[in-house]
């Protein structure tokens, strides 16, 4: 009786570890066919007429995207400029002067602005921004992807910057310095490598977005000068051609899908280099 | 007494030097005898909870005056309400009078009297910044725009810490040890040339020998500074302090000099606490 026991428990602890261990199987290998389909499909259609050439003409092969990836460039940095600074200020608020009740509402609805669908923020930039000038612009998309930044701009730096320990603001502040001077000369400069960390990560996390692109900075098949214009921009771009019924095109979408990925993960590692380097100075 | 053989040698010492203060002439003593701070009847809140009663209390000049009392008595509390760091605070709400060379402290501006009144916290906690940068932040950011390197030399100088550091200045103060760190962090407060450095359980957190060089410092400090010091080693305060001040659940039991204080203690909760019945 007791020996069978023994058993039943021993094959369940076995089939349990088992199980978990095939469910983290899943989540690495899905990643990896994913990683491996994209270099492999992407890889082959990759040349450097994809980074130096516009789209050609419906019909003929070749070109590349070249418009697609300034535009892009050009997106993330007009959200960067728009999103960060309300993301870093707002996060700062929230750490250092947010009291308990007011400090909650906007914890509460940053959190809640991060759940908001992409989506429904395109809908919302192309109110505010396309339709009292009637054209896609650069302007609007960029304004769509700051909206996503910052709120998890906000949560990041806030996160960051209550991990700085209270003596360093209090050493800082037995020495006459004002609250903002504190923040400015000691909090801000002990968390930056954190803080500098979570922005990157937010422009990594909207340069993908294609939802609120579709209708606000819609899509362009040549150069955009200035910030009035659609513009065209790696995911839409990927969309576009994905689902055209030509196979060059195809192809062009999955050279494209590896570019954007290779972007990400560059933003990534340069927080980690970031992180690292910082991360010498910080003990205590 | 804990530690007689100890305690007793550094009290005979104190005593010692109050027998050579009162031989010197009456103008002399009345110098001597004046006071930076005087406290009356002051009563601190944490929002509804009161943690100091009714403290009256007068720091000399140029004298070390030892706080000592057990864990939670308000000592930390009452050190901190003198260079107003407790407003930091959320709900705090202080009451009484304190001050500072006949001055209100309660009305001065805050930074003005911060910079009058230094303070150097239980952990050292230098800025992630050089040496040289922790050394020159009271000055830059009170917008002193002189010879900044000569000013950090002559305060690390005096916190008797420049010959270990005058090779690393741009080092970053992480990678000294923890007494070095609290002596630049010593250093840092005395740079803005303060009246009164308050040293919150400054030794808390330092071996032995590295504590002996805090009060070897400290005893050199006092011609230029009149500090106060929380403590709860009652050895440190009979070696170090000219005065002590007794403190139990947020009221003053006893104050008196440190060598009378601690040999013929007048209140019997005095006697009780350093003979270590409690605390």
């Amino acid at each position: 009786m007791s020996q069978a026991r023994l058993l039943w428990r021993k094959s369940l602890n076995a089939v349990m570890l088992s199980l978990t261990g095939v469910a983290a199987f899943g989540v690495v290998s899905i990643l990896f066919l994913i990683l491996g389909y994209l270099i492999w499909n992407g890889g082959r259609s990759l040349n450097l007429d994809f980074f130096t050439q516009l789209p050609k003409p419906v019909g003929e092969t070749g070109g590349g995207m070249a418009n697609a990836i300034v535009g892009s460039l050009k997106l993330l940095f007009l959200a960067a400029l728009m999103g960060l600074p309300v993301g870093l200020l707002a996060g700062v608020y929230l750490a250092e002067f947010g009291g308990k009740a007011l400090g909650f509402v906007i914890r509460y609805t940053a959190d809640l602005l991060n759940g908001v669908p992409s989506i429904v923020i395109g809908i919302f930039a192309y109110t505010l921004v396309v339709l009292p000038v009637k054209h896609f612009s650069t302007l609007a998309g960029g304004v769509a992807l700051a909206i996503m930044v910052v709120p998890i701009t906000v949560r990041s730096t806030e996160e960051f910057l209550r991990a700085v320990p209270g003596s360093l603001r209090e050493g800082a502040m037995a020495l006459g310095a004002s609250k903002w001077r504190t923040i400015a000369s000691v909090v801000l400069p002990a968390a930056s490598g954190g803080v500098i960390t979570g922005m990157l990560l937010s422009l990594a996390r909207v340069a993908g977005e294609t939802a609120p692109l579709l209708f606000t900075a819609f899509s362009n098949r040549y150069w955009s000068p200035g910030w009035a214009q659609p513009i065209a921009s790696l995911p839409v771009m990927i969309y576009t051609y994905a689902i055209a019924p030509y196979d060059d095109w195809h192809r062009q979408a999955w050279a494209a899908g590896l570019v954007l990925l290779g972007l990400v993960l560059l933003a990534n590692l340069g927080c980690r280099f970031v992180l690292s380097r910082r991360g010498t100075t910080r003990s205590v | 007494m804990a530690s007689p053989s100890q305690g007793n040698n550094a009290t005979a010492a104190q005593f010692a030097r109050q027998v050579r203060v009162s031989e010197k002439t009456p103008a002399a003593l009345e110098k001597e005898a004046s006071v930076r701070f005087e406290i009356a009847d002051l009563d601190f809140y944490y929002g509804a909870k009161q943690a100091v009663f009714g403290l009256s209390l007068r720091i000399p000049k140029n004298k070390v005056t030892a706080l000592i009392g057990p864990s939670g008595c308000g000592k930390s509390t009452f050190l901190r309400t003198l260079n107003r760091m407790n407003e930091t605070i959320r709900n705090t709400h202080v009451d009484g009078r304190i001050l500072l060379d006949g001055q209100n402290v309660l009305e001065m501006d805050v930074v003005k009297l911060r910079r009058r009144v230094g303070m150097v916290f239980q952990r050292p906690n230098p800025f992630p910044k050089s040496i040289y940068d922790n050394v020159a932040y009271g000055l830059r950011i009170n917008g002193y725009s002189g010879r900044l390197n000569d000013l950090v030399e002559h305060s690390l100088k005096r916190a008797a810490l420049w010959d270990e550091v005058k090779d690393a200045l741009h080092k970053s103060a992480f990678a000294l040890s923890g007494g070095q760190q609290q002596r630049l962090c010593i250093a840092r407060a005395l740079a803005v040339d303060p009246e009164v450095l308050l040293l919150d359980e400054p030794c808390s957190a330092l071996d032995p020998v590295t504590t002996a060089k805090i009060e070897e410092l400290m005893f050199q400090l006092k011609d230029s500074c009149t500090m106060a010091i929380v403590t709860h080693n009652m050895q440190q305060a009979a070696r170090a302090s000219d005065f002590t001040a007794f403190m139990l659940d947020g009221k003053l039991i006893e104050h008196n000099e440190t060598s009378k204080l601690f040999t013929t203690p007048q209140d019997p909760r005095t006697e009780a606490y350093i003979t270590g019945r409690f605390g």
